[in-house]
């Protein structure tokens, strides 16, 4: 793409995701934690897919804030995000691990965390 | 490449986040969810252009979100990291009947909703609450105070009017304010603690 003006998306939305508007993986959440695995990038890969690549070259994001950054919508994100699992180039896991999503004091932790930010 | 824009520093995650939650501050336009959002997060305030139809289970090839996908909206969110590895995400959603594939995506997994009232025009957030509601979250309602709001209604009176259940925590909060901020979420989360016991969730 040529002559994209600033503060626009890489790739329209619809292009992002190669043709594909549905995930193959249905349980990618907003808040699933995708993290880079460090494998080199295949050559083959979109630009969108790259720029993913690239926003977790520094760290862990969440689905919608790599959303955020790279200014697409969060179905298209977890498009992109489920071709890259596939060719184990991102690792996703769930906000809360399993084990835990029931776990009495989550909320208790919640209060006491946010009765700590005051002052 | 020209790729995702320059200021990435700070929003990645940090290594002790483990469980990660997500709260709605749920609202008409104009009623302060962004404001809410901003004076507690610890991100610059981030949000997602949002394709309404694309939300949708219908939309299964790219045709289909060429022609439907119209209609965007932005959703902001905020991020909130605790002590203990806990990540408190907070997503303003506006509520309105056209949203409800997109609300419904982002309700999956909520702890709960802060419904925000503005007291000048009560039934604004009758939507909201409906939404809310049906999908089942619990919530509470925080009257955001603008300067101009009416004084004279009583605590009585406006859970009649906005026809809450007794149960329902009600807090006055000025979203410009941290501290006042966060006893709005307080409330929601003391009266997710209260409501019933853990395997009821
Ligand atoms: N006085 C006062 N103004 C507020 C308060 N909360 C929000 N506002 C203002 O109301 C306007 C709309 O708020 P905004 O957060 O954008 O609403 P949103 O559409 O729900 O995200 C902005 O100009 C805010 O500065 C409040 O608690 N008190
Ligand atoms: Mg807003």
């Amino acid at each position: 793409m040529t002559g994209r003006p600033g503060g626009r998306p890489l790739v329209p939305a619809y292009l992002s995701t190669g043709g594909v508007a549905r995930p193959s993986r249905p349980h990618l959440e907003r808040l699933s934690v995708l993290t880079g695995s460090g494998e080199p990038a295949p050559e083959d890969l979109t630009a969108a897919q790259l720029a993913l690549l690239d926003v977790l070259e520094d760290g862990s994001l969440t689905v919608v804030e790599a959303a955020a950054l790279l200014r697409l919508p969060v179905s298209a994100v977890r498009v992109l995000t489920a071709a890259l699992l596939d060719r184990g180039l991102v690792l996703a896991r769930a906000p809360i691990p399993t084990a835990d999503r029931f776990e009495p004091d989550l909320l208790k932790r919640v209060a006491d965390g946010l009765r700590a930010l005051k002052h | 490449m020209a790729s995702a824009p320059s200021s990435t520093s700070g929003i990645h995650l940090p290594d002790t986040a483990r469980d990660l939650v997500k709260i709605l501050v749920a609202g008409p336009f104009g009623v302060g969810k962004t404001t809410l959002i901003d004076s507690v997060s610890e991100i610059r305030p981030l949000h997602t252009e949002e394709h309404l139809t694309q939300a949708s289970e219908q939309v299964d090839d790219l045709d289909g979100v060429r022609e439907k996908a119209t209609t965007t909206v932005a959703i902001d969110f905020g991020r909130i990291s605790l002590p203990g590895g806990v990540v408190l995400y907070l997503f303003g959603t506006p509520g309105q009947e056209r949203f409800r594939s997109l609300w419904d995506d982002i309700a999956y997994g909520a702890l709960g909703a802060l419904v925000l009232v503005d007291s000048r025009r009560i039934d604004a957030s009758f939507d909201v609450l409906g939404l809310v509601e049906e999908t089942g979250l619990p919530y509470a309602v925080a009257f955001n105070a603008f300067p101009d709001a009416p004084r004279h209604h009583t605590p009585e009176q406006l859970r009649a009017a906005l026809d809450l259940e007794p149960g329902t925590p009600m807090v006055t909060c000025d979203a410009r304010d941290a501290n006042s901020s966060l006893d709005a979420l307080l409330a929601l989360v003391e009266h997710l603690i209260d409501r019933d016991p853990p395997e009821n969730r």
